[in-house]
């Protein structure tokens, strides 16, 4: 869109400056505090609060504010996401800012929330600040930049300030380095990258392996993140009478892939029917194979059962150890499936297993 | 059921039995199928059985074969 002063965005050099917009809440746009936090989305040309010390820092111009209500957003979260969206669809922006939103947690969702959502339509990086006691950072971290920030407004400016030199960096096309030294809080994202000194993997790991024999600090180039504690679920109290139901990351479908599963980096799952047949036929015989990228599919081909285990456990129904095999299996191809896809797609599977009263899974891994 | 006991930990599995290979899980192609048959039957047992066993904490139940 051509703005009313693109005449002055073109800098000395004739080259058209680079423009931002910045997302804040009714209070830091002095609207108000909690009374107001019911404040409808609204976009303002310019500078508004906060807005005036980002363009300060900032190597682009901030050319509308964005303001909305904590609650509005909080509670009408879609609603609110496509008023947003509608505001920015015909301007030209290259970087997105939100916040920062300190220890507020619902400014903290907002943020995320919006910054999110508009990364995703207009693929615009999106950048924020958040204390790290914030739920916002649990929440969001993966999906957009977000700096670690003091509790209160009482640090606005150092807060601002990380967004704004990082926003700098990416507006002047830097490439940007792992998510500890840039700052903000670790995506779990993985890149691959060329080490200046090209030290070989090999010479790498066995100098951080003396390292440990000595008893020395040492750096891992693979943070593994923190467990994830699951609550135990209780024992099944009578085999005999339960419904059981195989649940597979190894990729095993019908031979021609009706869901279009990925081979790899899946976010598709699929159940497909096991009622009547005492074990899965092979890939020969058209029935079931494997599409999992991540191992040598010859043996699941062969015999899906191996990872499928349907023959063993039909014994077991015959035999009255357990009461019935569910009536499908369900499967997605676990390698390299972010562990927020796959908690998605098991959350999806479970309502199926719910619904038709399974009473337990057995879960194959490859 | 996993190989891989350690990533199972990790993504917070809570009743684990331990498979014997990545590829094939369940049965080793080298083997026969009556081999194959008899390792799968008994480690999907040891799995129900856990589904039926109280466990406190994260647990790895032992396989015989």
């Amino acid at each position: 869109m051509v703005t009313k002063d693109s005449e002055r965005i073109l800098s000395e050099g004739g080259v058209e400056m680079k423009k931002a917009i910045l997302y804040i809440n009714q209070f830091f746009a002095g609207i108000g505090g909690e009374e107001q936090a019911d404040h409808v989305p609204e976009i303002r040309e310019g500078l508004v609060g906060p807005a005036i010390l980002l363009n300060q820092l900032l190597d682009a111009e901030i050319t509308h504010t964005i303001i909305c209500g904590d609650n509005f957003i909080g509670s009408r979260e879609a609603e609110a996401v496509e008023i947003i969206l509608g505001f920015l669809a015909e301007r030209k922006f290259d970087l997105f800012f939100a916040g920062p939103a300190f220890q507020a947690g619902r400014y903290g969702n907002a943020c995320g929330v919006i910054g999110r959502a508009v990364q995703a339509r207009f693929a615009v990086p999106a950048i924020s600040s958040m204390n790290k006691e914030n739920p916002g950072v649990e929440m969001f971290k993966k999906d957009i930049y977000i700096f670690p920030g003091g509790k209160s407004a009482a640090k606005m400016r150092d807060d601002m300030k990380k967004m704004a030199e990082f926003g700098n960096k990416l507006l002047k096309g830097e490439q940007t380095g792992f998510a500890e030294n840039e700052g903000y809080y670790g995506r779990g994202i993985r890149h691959q990258v060329w080490l200046k000194n090209a030290k070989p993997a090999a010479e790498r790991a066995i100098a951080m392996l003396l390292k440990k024999l000595h008893g020395e600090e040492f750096q891992t180039e693979l943070p593994i993140p923190k467990i994830d504690q699951v609550p135990i679920a209780d024992p099944l109290k009578d085999l005999s009478k339960a419904t059981i139901a195989l649940v597979t990351s190894g990729g095993i479908v019908p031979v021609d892939n009706p869901d279009r599963i990925q081979s790899a980096s899946a976010t598709r799952w699929g159940r497909y029917r096991i009622s009547g047949l005492d074990k899965l036929g092979n890939r020969k015989q058209g029935k079931f194979k494997t599409i999992h990228a991540g191992y040598d599919p010859a043996a699941g081909d062969d015999d899906p059962n191996r990872v499928v285990p349907l023959d063993a456990l039909r014994t077991y129904e015959k035999e009255g150890k357990i009461g019935k095999v569910h009536d499908y299996f369900y499967s997605t191809v676990g390698t390299g499936t972010t562990e927020a896809e796959a908690a998605r797609m098991g959350r999806e599977i479970v309502a199926y297993l719910h619904q038709a009263g399974v009473d337990a899974v057995v879960l194959t891994a490859t | 059921m996993a190989n891989l006991i350690p990533v199972a930990k990790t993504v917070g599995a809570n009743r684990m039995v331990p498979t014997i290979s990545i590829p094939y899980p369940l049965g080793d192609p080298a083997t026969t199928a009556a081999e194959q048959l008899k390792l799968r039957y008994h480690r999907v047992g040891v799995a129900l059985d856990a589904l039926s066993t109280a466990i406190a904490e994260q647990t790895v139940f032992e396989v015989k074969i």
